[in-house]
């Protein structure tokens, strides 16, 4: 509904949106504010506050102003009417399906997923008679076909976790329209700099702020954008949005609030219930992290191909998945989906096979060996003995992560540093 | 239906108005017309509450009216709300242009738009807007739905208050 990203750069936008100066004090830079609660006018002020009648600060479970500016600026730059903020990508992955789903419904998710997240769908969300159904998103007839009467979501990662796998946004989200379902896509790995699935259909995104977004490998985060345009009452399945609300005196979320409708009730409803709220300390590093995010992407993107590009003519690697390369099946994907890069997250196999893998991890010097993506740092890991540890052999098989294989998240160090170290671990681990 | 009314218009309008007809007003607490009656009566502006089937009830101290054309000759409306039915716009549009000589603005509430009396109002030199709340707009372009995470298309180094 604003007309932010016609009117100023991204660049503009990653410093800007969102952050005024301080009313109080003319602060250019966010203050943290670190308070629980904030004092009313008077009665009938906290009155209309706690109605919805008017907005405003009450309790930081709900909002807080430093974490209302990382909202603020993540939603403007994904192109969304509005977004929230929570306590880590898992927890926004659960605040998304949670005014959409009741029991016996079930998401459609694309079996290229981080390992966690087939955790959370195959496992966890069962406990709420949630159930998931994990399809090859290439594969569109399985799509459509394992969408049901019961289907409320289609959820897949924009670049998916480890193998750097593109989807094709556009396509599935004419799919989800089709179907009349929201789609909702983790734009974690891409960052709004390289895709921004609202733009090209989606109904929600998804992130971890953990991961680039912040950039340093500091705070944990999540986030939920809302693209503002799905109907949420129209087919009668989403009746948390559209029917009348008990806890807020029968009050229609989408009749009342329109195109804000999910981003109200994901404060008023989901936050003030289940509680995965964002900090502000939380808030105020993924804030600086954000206003270099195009800087970062540029360069993690930059290294990235130039390592991919590397390690494909090395004898010891067998595969690369990295869809910026021009050897890539999705390379074509890539360039018309994500024009500005395929990221930075892929994966190698090695010759060497699981033993090989194992001792490169041991023997990089620069690179990390963490759980973690999306850092300033080169990171490592061995996806199917930790990320992916819980998955069966065929579900790590289906979403990239095969004994054989190391994922690679590409820092944004001297690029020959890292190809250097690259090059000492490969060799003594194929010794 | 998308409305691509600029924020730029609509801050000019929401600033500028000063008396609002909101013609399908609601008694009822929790139905939307009475939200954004009472919320935009604490803002500061003149309302003036239609509805037969209410007329002569008073909302917020003002007394409901039974029909636009029983707001008194002279009174300036500045802008027409309606909380009625899609198909039921024309005819809304019409009265007023007929009763109300100084009306600059029709806006239909979410989920109401009408493309013969969209064509029609702007034919008549009016701003329409279509689909889109006056208090929802106002709580986004004034920075109150900031407060919870609305992208309020808000860009500026000023202090709030004194945006250029």
């Amino acid at each position: 509904m604003s007309d932010a990203l016609d009117r100023y750069g991204f660049e503009t936008l990653q410093v800007h949106a969102g952050a005024r100066p301080d009313a109080a004090t003319g602060a250019r830079q966010t203050p943290i504010y670190q308070s629980t609660a904030y004092v009313f006018r008077d009665s009938e002020h906290a009155a209309a506050l706690f109605d919805l009648k008017e907005i405003g600060f009450i309790y930081s479970r709900l909002t807080n102003p430093t974490v209302a500016v990382l909202q603020e600026r993540i939603a403007t730059l994904e192109g969304g009417v509005g977004a929230v903020c929570c306590s880590s990508g898992h927890a926004a992955q659960l605040l998304a399906l949670f005014p959409l789903m009741s029991p016996g419904t079930n998401v459609v998710a694309s079996n290229r997923l981080y390992g966690g997240t087939v955790t959370q769908f195959n496992n966890t969300i069962r406990r709420f008679n949630w159930s998931s159904k994990l399809v090859d998103f290439d594969d569109h007839d399985a799509l459509r076909a394992a969408i049901d009467e019961n289907t409320r979501a289609i959820f897949c990662e924009s670049i998916s976790n480890p193998g750097g796998y593109v989807t094709d946004i556009p396509a599935i989200a004419k799919i989800a329209d089709v179907a009349g379902l929201p789609l909702i896509v983790d734009n974690t790995a891409a960052t709004p700099y390289l895709c921004q699935p609202i733009l090209m259909g989606a109904t929600l995104v998804v992130h971890s702020t953990t991961k680039y977004l912040t950039g340093n490998g500091t705070v944990m985060g999540g986030a939920v954008v809302d693209s503002g345009a799905f109907d949420w009452s129209a087919s009668g399945m989403y009746t948390a949005l559209s029917e009348p609300e008990a806890a807020y005196h029968g009050l229609k979320f989408h009749e009342t609030f329109g195109p804000f409708a999910f981003t109200l009730h994901a404060t008023a409803i989901a936050l003030r219930d289940l509680g995965t709220t964002m900090n502000p300390q939380a808030a105020h590093y993924t804030l600086m992290g954000i206003e270099t995010l195009s800087l970062r992407m540029e360069r993690h993107v930059q290294n990235a191909i130039a390592i991919a590009k590397w390690l494909e003519r090395r004898s010891e690697v067998e595969e690369v998945t990295f869809a910026g390369l021009a050897s890539s099946p999705y390379h074509a994907r890539q360039k018309s989906v994500y024009p500005r890069g395929a990221g930075a997250l892929f994966t190698i196999r090695l010759a060497g096979g699981y033993d090989a893998c194992v001792a490169m991890v041991d023997k990089l010097e620069l690179f990390s060996h963490v759980a973690n993506l999306g850092d300033a740092r080169s990171l490592v890991i061995h996806p199917a003995s930790t990320t992916h540890r819980q998955l069966t052999d065929e579900q790590k098989t289906a979403s990239g992560a095969s004994p054989d294989v190391l994922r690679l998240s590409i820092g944004i160090e001297t690029v020959d540093d890292l190809i250097a170290d690259l090059a000492q671990a490969l060799e003594a681990a194929h010794a | 239906m998308p409305d691509n009314t600029s924020d730029e218009t609509l801050r000019r309008i929401l600033r500028d108005a000063k008396t609002i007809a909101a013609v399908g007003i609601s008694t009822n607490p929790v139905r939307p017309s009475y939200f954004v009656m009472r919320y935009l009566h604490y803002r500061g502006y003149q309302m003036i509450p239609v509805n037969p089937a209410y007329a002569g009830q008073t909302l917020f101290g003002e007394e409901i009216l039974a029909s636009l054309s029983d707001i008194p000759d002279g009174r300036q409306v500045d802008m027409v709300e309606v909380f009625r039915r899609s198909e039921m716009v024309p005819g809304v549009l019409k009265e007023a242009l007929e009763t109300l000589s100084g009306v600059r603005t029709l806006w239909m509430q979410f989920g109401i738009y009408n493309r013969e009396a969209e064509e029609a109002g702007r034919a008549a030199g009016l701003e329409v807007v279509q689909d889109r709340c006056p208090k929802v707009e106002y709580q986004r372009l004034f920075g109150e739905l900031r407060k919870a995470g609305i992208n309020t298309g808000i860009v500026s180094s000023k202090l709030p208050g004194q945006m250029a």
